[in-house]
């Protein structure tokens, strides 16, 4: 209950916050906006020069990738640790964190919350009903469930990496660089992994299971029983890795020793 | 021009700030590889039987994409998140008496690590993907010479955007919208992500109006001799063009900027 009311109240001033400077928030929606857009052009461009992608249509493809902004919004709104080692770790700002009544992560998630990428979850939204109503996709009873549960699991999946990847750096405190690129190979999961190589769909799959937020789960909702399988590990990858994360993490803080002045 | 030597310093202090943290850049390097990897198996699906899209053969298309993210590693830079920063911790009014120009002394930070990444970052690891993958290295010497002032262009262009942004701080005091829109733009409209030649006829003719081309597309394409002859010449032209022209905005917005400063905190 604690926990909650202190979400609520960090909510709360974070909307104060954004909507004194309105002219940046209203940028921000737009640029988000316009980076959805982007790998939306990517894929009507490439479909410009081809008509099938080793077996998938248009549609399909862009079905995954409405279906990938719903978790990854979630993911965006609450996990913006990619500048963790420098924000945290570098400028002694973890010292902070660890005189909080709550658990050093929660903290960290409800400071760095972006509640305007929630946004992103409406247009992924809306990308599926438009791909969808083009496949003639029928919408059964159990769909928003299923969804729903997929849709948290990517999340989760999402979040243990990019916690992982942070935790790193109570090990290590330089700089890595990772994180930026970390989004891009997020993109891979988007598209079917048999295109990649034994490698390559191994990496996506186990190591940074990028593809359960994206081509497994959706491959679900597009009647591909080849994947079902896969399709179904979403929520227990999600919870396995998040679960990892979280362990490394306070294996983290413990040997933290705190580096600021 | 005693001042050289103060900007020059401003480059190795950067590198050698770069130069302490190099031992995680070897995992950086792995990253990047199964970065161009998948990019490189994408491109082959999206082929598939055709052998040529938009003028391109599957293997120029595959140098390209390791091309232009390797090359992205000497231009890319932060300056605008760091201006940025620095104006809404009130450190930029500290910076504006300094006996230096405070948007050449990023420049030159920007460079160094940019030159840092050259050396430890693209070359490793154009080593590495040349190894890994079917990828065709011109063995015209003219070609690579072409390709390096190329990519200073690149570099000039996408540092003069990266101040542009940054400055734009000064009026909208908060600016993490507008940095993140001009990456997305940046990674859309330079080339990065698809050559400008694979866009519909209209939204290339848009393109070319545009300073973006001279970041990725151009020394990509002339990386992969997708540019020949008088071609090669007339793109570095542009990216000359663009170098100088955007001059002149940055300057305009700095002298306003100067005046109407708002320190924030400090």
């Amino acid at each position: 209950m604690f926990y909650f009311s202190i979400f609520f109240q960090y909510a709360a001033q974070y909307l104060k916050t954004r909507l004194s400077y309105r002219t940046d928030l209203v940028i921000e929606l737009f640029s988000d906006l316009l980076s959805q857009a982007v790998n939306l052009i990517f894929i009507l461009v490439v479909f410009g020069h081809t008509t099938l992608l080793a077996g998938w249509n248009r549609e399909e493809i862009i079905f995954i990738y409405g279906f990938f902004l719903v978790p990854y919004a979630l993911f965006s709104s609450f996990f913006n640790i990619w500048d963790f080692n420098d924000r945290y770790i570098v400028k002694g700002e973890m010292d902070r964190v660890l005189t909080r009544p709550i658990h050093s992560l929660f903290q960290i998630v409800i400071e760095r919350m972006e509640l305007e990428s929630m946004f992103g979850a409406v247009t992924g939204i809306v990308i599926m009903f438009y791909a969808g109503s083009r496949l003639g996709m029928e919408l059964s009873w159990y769909d928003p469930f299923v969804f729903f549960v997929f849709v948290v699991g990517g999340a989760f999946i999402y979040a243990g990496i990019f916690i992982s990847l942070a935790a790193i750096s109570f090990w290590s405190d330089s700089k890595t660089d990772i994180m930026p690129m970390m989004y891009n190979i997020g993109n891979y999961g988007r598209y079917p992994v048999d295109i990649y190589n034994s490698v390559i769909r191994f990496v996506l799959t186990w190591v940074l299971p990028f593809a359960f937020v994206g081509v497994y789960p959706a491959a679900f909702f597009l009647g591909r029983s080849e994947w079902y399988g896969y399709a179904f590990l979403t929520p227990l990858m999600g919870v396995i890795f998040l679960g990892l994360a979280i362990f490394l993490w306070n294996a983290g803080v413990k040997r933290y020793r705190g580096a600021g002045n | 021009m005693g001042n050289v030597s103060l900007y020059l310093e401003m480059i190795r202090i950067r590198f050698l700030m770069m130069l302490a943290y190099r031992t995680n850049y070897y995992s950086g390097i792995l990253i990047y590889s199964i970065n161009i990897g998948a990019y490189y198996f994408l491109w082959q699906a999206i082929y598939g039987a055709q052998d040529n899209i938009a003028g391109m053969s599957v293997s120029q298309m595959t140098t390209y994409v390791a091309v232009a993210w390797m090359a992205r590693a000497f231009y890319f830079n932060n300056i605008d998140r760091e201006i940025a920063n620095e104006i809404q911790e009130g450190k930029v009014a500290i910076e504006m008496i300094r006996p230096y120009h405070y948007l050449g002394v990023k420049t030159m930070q920007g460079l160094g690590e940019g030159l840092f990444r050259l050396l430890f970052f693209s070359v490793p690891g154009m080593v590495i993907i040349w190894l890994a993958f079917p990828i065709d290295f011109s063995n015209s010497l003219n070609v690579w010479i072409l390709f390096f002032v190329s990519i200073i262009f690149a570099f000039i262009v996408n540092t003069q955007l990266n101040l542009l942004t940054g400055i734009l701080t000064f009026f909208l005091l908060y600016n993490t919208g507008l940095i993140r829109g001009k990456r997305v733009i940046i990674d859309l409209f330079s080339g990065l992500l698809l050559p400008i030649s694979f866009y519909p006829l209209w939204a290339q003719d848009i393109m070319g109006f545009l300073p973006f081309q001279a970041i990725s597309y151009i020394p990509s394409m002339i990386f992969t001799e997708g540019f020949v002859g008088a071609e090669v010449y007339s793109a570095l032209g542009i990216q000359l063009f663009w170098s100088l022209f955007l001059i002149i905005p940055i300057q305009l917005l700095w002298m306003v900027a100067r005046k109407q400063l708002i320190v924030q905190g400090g």
